[in-house]
Order: C-alpha cells, then sequence, then structure tokens
C-alpha cells in the first residue's frame, strides 16, 4: 500500500481543479483512501491523515469520521501527533458529541506532561472548547497550574480558568487563591491574562468585585508605569507600551469603581493623565482614549473628568478616520441620556455626520440625532432629519420615518408644523412607514380639529400628484371620507383654498379603486371614504352607483363593504347619517395607540364595525327615529349600539383598557331598572389611565318564569358626554334569576358633569314583544365626579 | 451558547475568520459551541456582508447582535464577531498584531502561505489568543515559541525516513 499523499501535494491537486464537481470527486476519492487508512489503524501516516481531513473540512466537506482518529493522535506519544490532534479536537469536535468527553483523560495526563509545550496544547484546548463536563473534571488541574511559576504554563492557565468559570460558574470560588498575587508578576502575558481573570471574576460575582476593589492602587501603579516607562521593544506598539494590556486593565478599573466612590476617586488621576498624555496620531493611542473614555464615563468621575471624556469624543468626530468617528458616535449615544447637555454641545457636527458616505457612521448618526432632539432644536433638526430621510438609503427609511413621527410628536411647536411635517414624511418615503403609522397619524389627525380643512386639502392635492405610496393614500382617503364637505367648500384658513367639486374629489377616490398601484387594503379605505361622502355629498346617485358596482367585487372585504353600504342605502337609510358622522376626537389609551374605536391594523374603524353586523338587528326602522328623538333631539348625542352578542370585543386595546380598570376607590353599586320582573343593577369602575372615564356594567336578571329573548339594551346621554357601549354577553335573560345578561358601557365625562341616562330596552317574552323606556338619574356622585 | 449560567459576557470575540476576496475560507476560529449549520450559515452570512464593503467604509459594522471588525490584509479578510461592549478600535490591533505574527514566521506573508501551512496558522493564533482572549502580547514571546514547539517536530531524519505530513 503505498503511502498516503503529503497534505501539500493534495493542497496543490484539489487547487489545480476547474469545476466544483472536480473539485468534489478528488475530495471524495482522497477521503476514501484517509478511510481505508483509518481502517487499518495505521499509526505512521495518520497525523498525515487527519491533517489532510482538516484542510478538506475547510472547504467545507464532511469529516466526522476523523473525530476519533484526532483523540488517537492525541494520545500518541509525539508532539507532531499531538499537535494536530488537537486542533482537529478543536475544530471537529464540540461538546455536542459524547466523543468529546474521551479527550478528558488525555488532557489531563497531558496537564501534567514534562514539556510545557504538550502542557500548553492541552491548555489551550481545554480553554477553547472544554464542554462543562470536562471543566468540572480539570478545574483542579487547571487551579494547580495557575499558581506555577512557569509564566508560559501560568498565562494560558489563567485564560482556561476564565473559560471554566463561563462554563461552570460554581467553580469560581476555587480559582480566589491562585489569584493573589497574579499582579505581582512582571510578565507582560501573565499580567495580560490575569487582569482577564479578574474581570471575568468581578463580572459575576458582586462579592468578587468588592474582594478584588482593593487592587485598584495596584493597578493604578501598573498602568502608570506602562504609560511613565520609556520605550520597551518588547510591547511597544507606534511608541506605546502595551496597548493591550492598557486597554484591560482600564477596563477593570471602570469595573471596580463603577458606583464606588473611594475607587472611582483613586483612579481619578491615572485617567486624567491618560486622557491627555496618549498620542493621538495612530489608532493604538485612539484605542486607548476610547476605552478610558467609556470608564470615565462609567464610573464615578468628578464632573472635570466627564466634560474631558465628552470632548475627546467630540474631537473624535472632527477625525478623519472613519472608524475613530463611529466609535465616537457610538459612545456619544451610549452617554447621551446621562450627559445630555454636554453631547448637545456637539450637535452640529453629529448632525454633519448624516451626510457622512459610510453607511454605519450615517446609522449611528441617525441614532444620535434623535436621541438630541428637543423642545428647543425641533426645527432646526427636523429640518437636517427631513434632508436626511429624501436622500438616504431604503435600509435607513422605515427608522427614520418613525423617528421623526415619534420626535414630532413630542415637541411639536404647533399643529400645523406637525401636520405639514407629517406631510412631508409621507410624501417622501411614504411607501416605507410603518404599518402602524397610518392609524396613529389618523388620530392625530382628528384631535387636531382646527387644522381638519388644511390637512384635508394638502392631503389631496398630494394625492393628485402620486398614488402609489400606499400610506400616503390611505391617509388621504381616510381623510377626504371625514372632512370632503371642507374641501369642497373651500373653508381652510391657513393656505388659499383649492376650488375643487365633489365629482373631482370622488373622481380620485374611484381612481384609487380601479389602480393597480392601490392595495386591497387602500381600496377598502377608498370605499369607506366614498360611502362616508354620502352624508356630506350632494351626488347621492353616483356614490350608490358606485357602491353596488363592488357589490359584486372578487376581492371578498370590498364586496362586503359594498354589499353593507347598499343595504345601509337600501334599508337602514334613516340610520346613515347617525352612522356616517364625523368621528370623535379618540382618547389616547396606555399603549399609546389609537383608542378602543380603531383596530390596530388600521384597517377598519368603528362605522365599519357598526355597518357590518347591522342587519342583524331586527327593530324596526322607526325605532330608531324615537331613540334619536329622545331627549329632544339637541342635547343628546344618540349612541350606536355595536354588534350581535358572539362578539367578542372589537380591538385588543378595549380589553387591556378593561383588565386594567382595576381601581382602588370603589364606587357602590346602584340598580337602574325595576320593572316586570325585570331588574338591571349597575357596577361600576374607574378606568385608571383616564379617570374620565367611567366603566359601567349593566347585569340584567329575570325573575319571571319566562325567559326574556332578543333582549337589546339601549342608551343614550346629554351631549357633554361621550358613551360607548361595548357587545352583550348574550341575548336571553333566562328566567328565574338562573343567569344574567352583561354588558359594558363606557362613558366620558370631561366636564365631571353629573351623570344621568336614558336607557330603552326591548326583548321578547312569553311571545310578545316588550318595550320600555327610562331615566337613570341615580348614579352615585362617585361615579361622575 | 454563552459559558455558563448567569453572567453576562459583554467582552468577548465569538469568533475569527480568515476568508478570500473570491468568498474562500483559509481559517475558521470558534470560541462559543456551535453546530456546523449554524457555523456556516455565519460564514455565508459574514462574508457576503464585508465583501460587499466598498474599499475605504469603515471597519466596523452591526451585525444581529454583534459587532463585526474586519481588515483587509492584501488578498485576505480578517474578521471577528465582537459582543456588544468591546472596544472595536482595539480589536483592530489585535488583528494587526496576528497579521504581524504570521509576517514574522513566513517572512513576508501572503495568502499562499496561509494556503499551505493552515496548521501553522492555528499553532500561532493559539499563541497569541486562548479562548478569545489575548494571552501573549510580546511579539518576541510568540516566536520563540513557535521555534521552540516547531523544535520539538520530528527531527529532519525523521521527517526524512518518515515524512510528517
Amino acid at each position: 500500500m503505498p503511502a498516503p499523499i503529503r497534505l501539500r501535494e493534495l493542497i496543490r491537486t484539489i487547487r489545480t481543479a476547474r469545476t466544483q464537481a472536480e473539485e468534489r470527486e478528488m475530495i471524495q476519492k482522497e477521503c476514501a483512501a484517509i478511510r481505508s487508512s483509518f481502517r487499518e489503524e495505521d499509526n505512521t501516516y495518520r497525523c498525515r491523515n487527519v491533517a489532510k481531513l482538516l484542510y478538506m473540512h475547510m472547504l467545507g466537506y464532511p469529516a466526522h469520521f476523523g473525530q476519533l482518529e484526532c483523540l488517537k493522535l492525541i494520545a500518541s506519544q509525539k508532539f507532531t501527533d499531538k499537535r494536530i490532534g488537537y486542533l482537529g479536537a478543536m475544530l471537529l469536535l464540540d461538546e455536542r458529541q459524547d466523543v468529546h468527553l474521551l479527550m478528558t483523560n488525555c488532557i489531563k495526563n497531558d496537564l501534567n506532561h514534562s514539556t510545557q509545550y504538550v502542557q500548553g496544547l492541552a491548555l489551550c484546548t481545554l480553554g477553547c472548547m472544554g464542554s462543562s463536563e470536562m471543566c468540572r473534571d480539570l478545574a483542579g488541574e487547571v487551579e494547580k497550574l495557575l499558581k506555577t511559576s512557569n509564566s508560559y504554563l501560568r498565562k494560558k492557565a489563567a485564560l482556561c480558568a476564565v473559560h471554566v468559570i463561563r462554563k461552570v460558574p460554581e467553580l469560581m470560588e476555587m480559582f480566589l487563591p491562585a489569584t493573589k498575587n497574579l499582579l505581582s508578576e512582571k510578565n507582560h502575558g501573565v499580567l495580560h491574562t490575569s487582569v482577564v481573570l479578574l474581570t471575568e471574576m468581578c463580572e459575576r460575582s458582586p462579592d468578587m468585585l468588592s474582594h478584588f476593589r482593593k487592587l485598584v492602587p495596584q493597578l493604578v501603579r501598573i498602568l502608570k508605569n506602562l504609560i511613565m516607562s520609556g520605550y520597551s521593544p518588547e510591547h511597544d506598539v507606534s511608541g506605546i507600551s502595551d496597548p493591550f494590556l492598557q486597554v484591560r486593565i482600564l477596563r477593570l478599573l471602570r469595573i471596580l469603581g463603577k458606583g464606588d466612590d473611594d475607587s472611582s476617586e483613586a483612579m481619578n488621576d491615572i485617567l486624567a493623565q491618560v486622557a491627555t498624555n496618549t498620542e493621538t496620531s495612530k489608532n493604538v493611542g485612539n484605542a486607548i482614549l476610547y476605552e478610558t473614555v467609556l470608564t470615565i464615563m462609567d464610573i464615578k468621575s468628578e464632573s472635570g473628568l466627564r466634560v474631558l471624556a465628552i470632548n475627546i469624543l467630540g474631537r473624535f468626530l472632527l477625525n478623519n478616520d472613519k472608524n475613530i468617528r463611529y466609535v465616537a458616535l457610538t459612545s456619544l449615544l451610549k452617554t447621551v441620556q446621562t450627559d445630555h447637555n454636554a453631547v448637545q454641545r456637539h450637535r452640529s457636527t453629529i448632525v454633519d455626520c448624516l451626510k457622512d458616505l459610510d453607511v454605519s457612521i450615517k446609522r449611528r448618526a441617525m441614532e444620535l440625532s434623535f436621541a438630541l432632539v428637543n423642545g428647543n432644536n425641533i426645527r432646526g433638526m427636523m429640518k437636517e432629519l427631513l434632508y436626511f430621510l429624501d436622500s438616504c438609503d431604503p435600509d435607513f427609511k422605515a427608522d427614520c420615518a418613525s423617528g421623526i413621527f415619534l420626535a414630532a410628536e413630542k415637541y411639536a411647536p404647533s399643529k400645523r408644523w406637525h401636520i405639514d411635517t407629517i406631510m412631508r414624511v409621507l410624501t417622501t418615503a411614504g411607501s416605507y412607514v410603518r404599518d402602524d403609522s397610518v392609524p396613529n397619524l389618523i388620530q392625530l389627525i382628528t384631535n387636531s380639529v382646527e387644522m381638519h380643512a388644511y390637512t384635508v386639502q394638502r392631503l389631496y392635492k398630494a394625492l393628485l400628484d402620486d398614488i402609489s405610496q400606499q400610506p400616503l393614500v390611505q391617509v388621504a382617503s381616510w381623510c377626504i371620507g371625514e372632512y370632503g364637505d371642507l374641501l369642497v367648500s373651500g373653508q381652510c384658513e391657513e393656505e388659499e383654498p383649492i376650488q375643487v367639486s365633489e365629482d373631482e374629489v370622488l373622481d380620485v377616490l374611484e381612481g384609487l379603486l380601479v389602480s393597480n398601484l392601490s392595495t386591497p387594503v387602500t381600496r377598502g379605505y377608498s370605499l369607506t371614504a366614498i360611502m362616508k361622502l354620502s352624508t356630506r355629498f350632494s351626488s347621492l346617485n353616483r356614490i350608490k352607483k358606485v357602491v353596488s358596482i363592488y357589490g359584486s367585487s372578487i376581492d371578498v372585504e370590498l364586496q362586503q363593504r359594498a354589499v353593507e353600504y347598499n343595504a345601509l342605502f337600501k334599508k337602514y337609510d334613516h340610520m346613515r347619517p347617525a352612522l356616517l358622522e364625523r368621528m370623535p376626537i379618540m382618547e389616547k389609551t396606555a399603549t399609546n395607540g389609537p383608542s378602543e374605536t380603531v383596530q390596530t391594523n388600521g384597517e377598519t374603524d368603528s362605522t365599519i364595525l357598526d355597518t357590518k353586523h347591522l342587519p342583524s338587528i331586527s327593530q324596526p326602522a322607526s325605532q330608531a327615529n324615537d331613540l334619536l328623538d329622545l331627549l329632544g333631539g339637541n342635547d343628546v348625542v344618540p349612541i350606536i349600539q355595536t354588534t350581535v352578542p358572539t362578539k367578542p370585543a372589537s380591538a385588543g386595546g378595549e380589553l387591556l383598557d378593561l383588565l386594567g380598570d382595576l381601581s382602588l376607590t370603589v364606587i357602590p353599586p346602584m340598580t337602574a331598572y325595576n320593572k316586570n320582573g325585570l331588574i338591571i343593577e349597575f357596577t361600576f369602575e374607574r378606568s385608571n389611565p383616564n379617570p374620565n372615564i367611567a366603566v359601567i356594567t349593566i347585569h340584567a336578571t329575570n325573575s319571571t318564569e319566562a325567559d326574556m329573548t332578543e333582549f337589546v339594551f339601549q342608551a343614550a346621554v346629554p351631549k357633554t358626554f361621550q358613551l360607548q357601549l361595548l357587545s352583550p354577553s348574550s341575548n336571553v335573560v333566562p328566567a328565574f334569576n338562573q343567569g344574567s345578561v352583561t354588558q359594558v358601557i363606557r362613558v366620558l365625562n370631561p366636564q365631571k358633569q353629573q351623570l344621568r341616562m336614558r336607557i330603552k330596552l326591548t326583548y321578547t317574552h312569553k311571545g310578545s314583544p316588550v318595550q320600555d323606556l327610562a331615566e337613570v338619574n341615580n348614579f352615585p356622585p362617585q361615579s361622575w365626579q | 451558547m454563552r459559558g455558563g449560567a448567569g453572567g453576562i459576557q459583554l467582552f468577548s470575540m465569538r469568533f475569527l475568520l480568515l476568508f478570500s476576496r473570491q468568498g474562500k475560507l483559509r481559517l475558521q476560529k470558534w470560541f462559543t459551541a456551535l453546530s456546523d449549520r449554524d457555523k456556516k450559515k455565519i460564514i455565508r452570512d459574514v462574508m457576503q456582508m464585508v465583501l460587499v464593503r466598498p474599499p475605504k467604509s469603515c471597519n466596523f459594522l452591526q451585525w444581529r447582535d454583534l459587532k463585526i471588525v474586519y481588515r483587509r490584509y492584501a488578498s485576505l479578510y480578517f474578521c471577528c464577531g465582537l459582543e456588544q461592549g468591546d472596544n472595536e478600535l482595539i480589536t483592530l490591533e489585535l488583528l494587526h498584531r496576528y497579521v504581524e505574527l504570521l509576517d514574522q514566521y513566513f517572512g513576508n506573508v501572503c495568502e499562499l502561505d496561509i494556503i499551505f501551512n493552515f496548521e501553522k496558522a492555528y499553532f500561532i493564533l493559539d499563541e497569541f489568543i486562548i479562548g478569545g482572549e489575548v494571552q501573549e502580547t510580546s511579539k518576541a514571546s510568540v516566536a520563540k515559541s513557535m521555534e521552540e514547539a516547531d523544535s520539538l517536530q520530528e527531527t529532519m531524519e525523521e521527517y526524512l525516513n518518515k515524512p510528517t505530513y
């Protein structure tokens, strides 16, 4: 059997392959040869074969059949074998395979080998990929080597200990004694690894941290020596002595000084010294300065030192080196919360970085810019950010748009400015805004009552230009649906009102319906908007026509809407004005999203929710009119009853609000109605996020001997209140008090007026319909005060 | 994947990769336990990200929860993945130091040296870094260790009779 080909021979051969297939063929051939060689238990060439296998593994080919061979190599006496064996173990084995445990004994033996390089191999392998079990078994050996005077082994043992601690934190204690005089070493390798070990221990255990605080003076001394000592060729990097060690010491000082006045005080001077004396012409000096800045910001440093640190970062921002600028922006981002004013001073430099060509820097600059926006600089900053939004990569646009919306919401100097800013974002980056922006914007627009005319005009004009950006189109459709009357009547005060006819508006909305660019969601918005205009425009016939056409649309959602709107025209025309009325001001919930009346995907609004289920209500037309006329028409806002019994709460927000409504003040329940065996009790809760909202739960019980079916509860309140009725639990009130129907009413009472309510009950009892009206005036004072 | 329960590792190197402009892997060192599949995916993703960077870019980028620090030396990219708390600038120095050690050992090192002597590249790395942390900051010390360890390998005679590999 000829000798297996040499490693370098194989590498050369494989590199001549011209195609992937050719390479694969060569590899397969060689693997087969190696396999049979392994089977023959050939000791001489095992090393060579494993080395070749490792090369092929690096090319991406499977090499697991070599795992056991690595173990055999490790067990061999030849150093060459061990070297390759351990390398193979580190590359091919890991703790997932049980086979790795077979290494433990070999490593143990090698840790006690007479040759330090063998010991080194074992320490390195253990410190790189040792599993928890291996670490547990061998920790004692590592600890022994940590105390040796051989610096070659000591430094490796220290890092091995770090790995052991990471894998098995409980073993940390056992290394404590060995750390006693680690820092008195002269050897830099040992010093460096010792600092790493100490850092690891301090990070993991507060006890260790307090224990090691006493090392601060020693660390300061070592650092001082490094800085003050003359040129030392062995550790010099561009005129700086052992920057790696300096950085690690600074890091350890950071951990020790954090939250501790005495330690911070003890390191103050050295930090100032490093900060002022370090050479900044090369990267290495800046690396040390960077670490120093991080340390200064984290410990309890005196203000002068902090200002020094921020100024260093400020200088970094002006550095030609991109890396330095990037690192400065990252650090400033970390400190902007705690040292806001100091960072503000560098605002203009930071904003300039938005124009940097480098993507990483632009991103950091954007994040930092948003963090720096406040009430004073909002106008200027927004100008820069909007310009950035215009010109930045698509990857940034979504985040930038969201950031702008947030900043605008927090610091808008005026409502007009706010709307203008939103318009600008929608028109420049309209396709990139997040889905939840649409309902948020709708809520914002609704609540800016005096800007309605201006907003709808601007949005209309934007639509004329471009209908491709869906979020813009959706918000615009919604607004036109709501405020179309303001648009055609030319009521805008903020700018020159445009002349537009009803037909032109309907042209635009219908255009959205047929356009290829519109998504199904957008189409839904336009259809609803068109429907809403039926109560605001006079072109009723045109609208009816559109609605009836879409009654046979392929899109199920559109079809359903059209069918229901059609039904509105045909059977429930009297309800149409009420249903399609102007939206009230929306309450902001604790989650900062739109209130219960709008679902979080922005797709539906309450009118749609209502109209969807309207056909199932069986009351005759005239009674609805009665409801509207209840209290003389002037001072009543009629309420829309929502939904069929089995439908759950319409948006997650409502349910969350209900669950959050645990108030500490208990309001006594009251009986609102008691007649003919039907008792309706009201129980109260106060809405936690908003004390102006009273949550009333009605409990209807029936003491008669027959069920009350088709039970419907309706309520009306005076105009200063707003009321919302949620779904009832059922529409059958069982006989003999066997159960109850519950329903939740939410009343918004911002003016804190005395609560009064008129209720209307309809049900069928023993085959005949029953109807009753009643006034409820006995609300306990706590429910509205 | 991280070591042990509890304790957040803020300063830790997760991996070190060397690859060519054509996307060929020349060295991979992993400091956490990962499946082969995960490793391959990371290599693919990181390579893709780094290879498209324009020449004068910043040497740092953010990828998932890691900072990637990379530098190109002739035809080879030296690239490592760091945790959030790490100092990117000193990592650049670390990569540079590794290149210097290779250069010192091979004399004017080039990609071919690393291809044909990959095991030596690993051995040198293992004298410089263990478990993602620097173990020796003196170039001379690393050179000496390599020299002495090499001398423990078979003598010339043995080599000629039974070549090492």
